[in-house]
């Protein structure tokens, strides 16, 4: 059960100092002050220092808090989504899918809902890619079609159907009002009313803010988080739809 | 300044020239084409305002009844004040809501009942014109009284909460810790709306709608923290999307001060078809200068999807462009807040010596205009740490290049909407880099033949190869292939397609009848504005 324990890192192991930063909605003077050490033991810091306060306009004040929790992190009851398939270099996904699915395979991109954020869903189509890192315009078996921005989730549907997408990918910046959980719902449920199951596409959405242990409640086959990379979705596609026994989609039709 | 960076006064001028010969066919095909849109705006100013009881605008309900009858082609003005007169009516708004319950038909009069109807809607659109027209006279004196902000760069700080009644009070606590011109961000899908919302809105997605209600109030509550400051300050939205002209109409209205204009954003990254943007570009291009609003430009936003290092000089193609347009349209040097970006990957040797001679050709090519500096967005990883260095170099290459309006770098980009402290970390930030180098343009000459001149003649030379290049294939080719921002928009696609006619021989605007005659005659601030 209990596995190897570790405690926050100063400058000595075991010291278990943290480092937070906050703002009050009171005026700058003693009892704020008062106030900030009274939530950083609230929090567990023991013993805070407080080591900067300032004035922010009328009525806040900013903090600077360092501090000792005492809290342990065990680290075998960490649960993550660890990579479950193979990293593979570019040129290894082209001859997999030319050899294996002996067509190009379809990938249909798009940001849905009102999010006009392109910038993710750019990064890992575009050939310019991200990080050094071309995107997925640039494998030479993949056909890719990106919609660009605030697509409806019925038109999404409707050029995965025309293009017979293999996968889609969707990325959600905006999180306002956990707008990138109801719009991934809502394109997760249109798929399904849409397309029975054996012809529907892979479905893989991707942004900075979610939880990628979330897939299966959002209703799609995979969520990539912050610092993903091409090659990684790119490897992620052949693994789902052409070498491995996950979803088949319409792979080897 | 000038002459920093030793550039060719020929490659100069011919940049321009090519410019021109790019932007030329785009400005045809704007003065022989309309936009719903447009015949909105040029409904606002003769007074149309309000909506139905579900939210939608009376000039849209007029508009689409004009268009279901004699199509748009003529331009509404004609039929609108034809059916007026017929009508027996003196108030257009109501001529709109009958129209909407079908109690109206509209048609094109000719003869005598033509001539009648242009002079109506003609003297309708003047009257809005001078309500424009004053609102200028009285920034003008306002900045008088109050007095521009006592240094350059100004600083440019953005509120976006969705609650109009949220963004106020952040507003002003942002002028009073040090900000000049204040953004108030548009809710994240308005852009593709092809209506303007009406009223005090109280919900957005990442930031607050664009309505008429939402701009007098903004105006009013920084017409106060001007007062108490003793500067005035600047408050911009957005002249973009399926609304721009409509925008830009409200904006003169309201006295917004700045607003967001690009000559090919819309197109780029909201896939707005290419023949209505550039036909509402213009038509708001003419009333901000009219409204003596300054325009910025969106050449930042190319380097968010391209590289900001291989695609430099498709920015300062775009720049020659905008401005270009700009002239056209009849806006002058001191409007053309022409934009730019510190967006080169941090990793990159010499990535800041890059930023310095890209900012500085900028600064040498539009010696005149105040330029806008972006902060970096792209290469902000959520390390606020690492981000708030990076913005403090942005900051220095503000004040070391002389850029006119500073849009103040978060440390939080792309983590969170900025919280107060992000704000006032930020500003602090701008005040110490501006307070403690704020003069070192004078002593910044970068050294004759040097990296920093080289590099601002490499990319000059590419801005003149690709604009050869646009001139023979055409400007809208360049878009429909992806030359900008690496987007392909072909000109027969895109969103509002089916909002643009071309014109009949007899269509009329009398706004841009207005605005053209008495821009051509210099008077760019017409009779009456006295009164």
């Amino acid at each position: 059960m209990s596995g190897p324990v570790v405690r926050p890192y100063g400058d000595t192991t075991g010291d278990g100092m943290v480092q937070v930063s906050f703002t009050l909605p009171v005026p700058h003077d003693k009892r704020a002050e008062g106030a900030a050490l009274q939530l950083a033991a609230k929090m567990g810091m023991d013993p805070a220092l407080l080591v900067h306060a300032r004035a922010m306009g009328d009525g806040f004040t900013f903090f600077v808090v360092y501090g000792r929790v005492n809290h342990l992190v065990d680290l075998s009851a960490v649960r993550v989504v660890e990579r479950d398939f193979p990293l593979l270099p570019a040129k290894e996904i082209n001859a997999l899918v030319k050899r294996r699915l002996r067509r190009k395979l379809t990938v249909v991109g798009a940001c849905i809902g009102t999010d006009a954020h392109t910038v993710g869903i750019d990064a890992i189509l575009n050939v310019k890619g991200i990080a050094g890192e071309k995107g997925l315009e640039y494998y030479r078996e993949l056909r890719v079609v990106n919609l660009g921005a605030q697509v409806s989730v019925p038109d999404l549907v409707e050029a995965a159907r025309a293009e017979r997408a293999d996968a889609v990918l969707v990325s959600q910046v905006v999180t306002q009002r956990d707008a990138h959980l109801h719009n991934t719902r809502e394109m997760s449920a249109a798929f399904r009313e849409a397309l029975p199951a054996g012809r529907r596409p892979l479905l893989v959405v991707g942004g900075p803010r979610f939880d990628e242990a979330m897939a299966a409640e959002l209703g799609v086959d995979r969520i990539f988080g912050r610092g993903t990379t091409p090659r990684e979705v790119a490897s992620y596609l052949v693994h789902a739809l052409v070498t491995g026994n996950g979803r088949g989609g319409r792979s080897g039709e | 300044m000038g002459g920093k960076l030793g550039l060719d006064p020929a490659v100069v001028a011919r940049a321009r020239e090519l410019a021109r010969r790019a932007g030329q066919p785009v400005v045809d095909l704007a003065r022989s084409h309309t936009t719903v849109s447009v015949e909105r705006a040029v409904l606002r100013l003769a007074g149309v305002g309000g909506a139905d009881p579900d939210g939608i605008p009376w000039v849209n309900r007029l508009v689409d009844a004009v268009v279901a009858d004699v199509g748009l082609s003529h331009g509404v003005a004609v039929p609108v004040f034809d059916a007026l007169a017929r009508e027996s009516l003196d108030d257009v708004t109501l001529l709109a809501q009958r129209a909407a319950a079908g109690s109206v038909r509209f048609e094109v009069p000719s003869g005598r009942a033509a001539t009648a109807a242009r002079r109506a809607a003609r003297r309708a659109v003047a009257a809005g014109i001078r309500r424009v027209d004053r609102r200028r006279v009285e920034r003008e004196r306002l900045v008088r009284r109050w007095g521009d902000p006592p240094r350059r760069p100004w600083v440019y700080l953005i509120v976006a909460t969705g609650d109009i009644y949220e963004d106020i009070p952040q507003a002003q606590a942002a002028a009073r810790a040090g900000a000049d011109v204040i953004a108030v961000i548009r809710s994240t899908g308005q852009s593709l709306l092809d209506y303007v919302p009406e009223g005090a809105t109280r919900e957005g997605f990442a930031g607050t709608y664009a309505t008429q209600e939402n701009f007098r109030l903004m105006r009013a509550a920084l017409d106060a923290s001007s007062r108490e400051l003793g500067r005035y300050v600047r408050l911009t939205n957005y002249a973009s999307g399926l609304c721009m002209p409509e925008m830009a109409v409200l904006a003169g209205l309201e006295r917004l001060d700045m607003m967001l204009n690009d000559s090919m954003y819309g197109i780029l990254f909201r896939d707005i078809n290419p023949i209505r943007t550039f036909v509402d570009q213009r038509f708001s291009r003419q009333v901000h200068a009219r409204a003596g609003i300054i325009i910025n430009t969106g050449e930042d936003n190319y380097l968010t999807t391209a590289d900001a290092v291989e695609e430099a000089h498709t920015v300062t193609v775009s720049q020659l462009l905008n401005e270009f347009f700009a002239h056209e349209a009849g806006l002058a040097d001191w409007q053309l807040g022409l934009g730019h970006a510190f967006e080169i990957n941090p990793e990159v040797p010499e990535s800041l010596r890059l930023e310095l001679a890209h900012a500085l050709l900028a600064r040498e090519l539009f010696p005149d205009a105040p330029l806008k500096w972006m902060p970096p967005t792209k290469h902000m990883t959520g390390d606020v740490f690492r981000g708030n260095l990076l913005d403090g170099f942005f900051n220095l290459v503000g004040a070391l290049t002389g850029q006119g309006i500073l849009l103040v770098g978060m440390m939080t980009e792309a983590v969170v909407t900025p919280w107060l402290s992000d704000r006032d970390i930020a500003l602090q930030n701008v005040r110490y880099v501006l307070g403690a180098a704020g003069g070192l343009h004078e002593d910044f000459v970068p050294a004759p033949g040097g990296f920093v001149q080289r590099r601002a003649g490499l990319v000059l030379d590419e801005a003149v190869r690709l604009l050869e290049r646009i001139v023979d294939d055409s400007l809208l080719t360049a878009i429909g292939e992806g030359t900008f921002g690496i987007m392909r928009r072909p000109a027969d696609r895109g969103k509002g397609l089916d909002g643009v006619a071309a014109h009949a021989s007899d269509y009329y605007n009398p706004a841009t009848e207005i605005l053209e005659a008495d821009a051509a005659g210099g008077a760019v601030v017409a009779a009456g504005v006295s009164a």
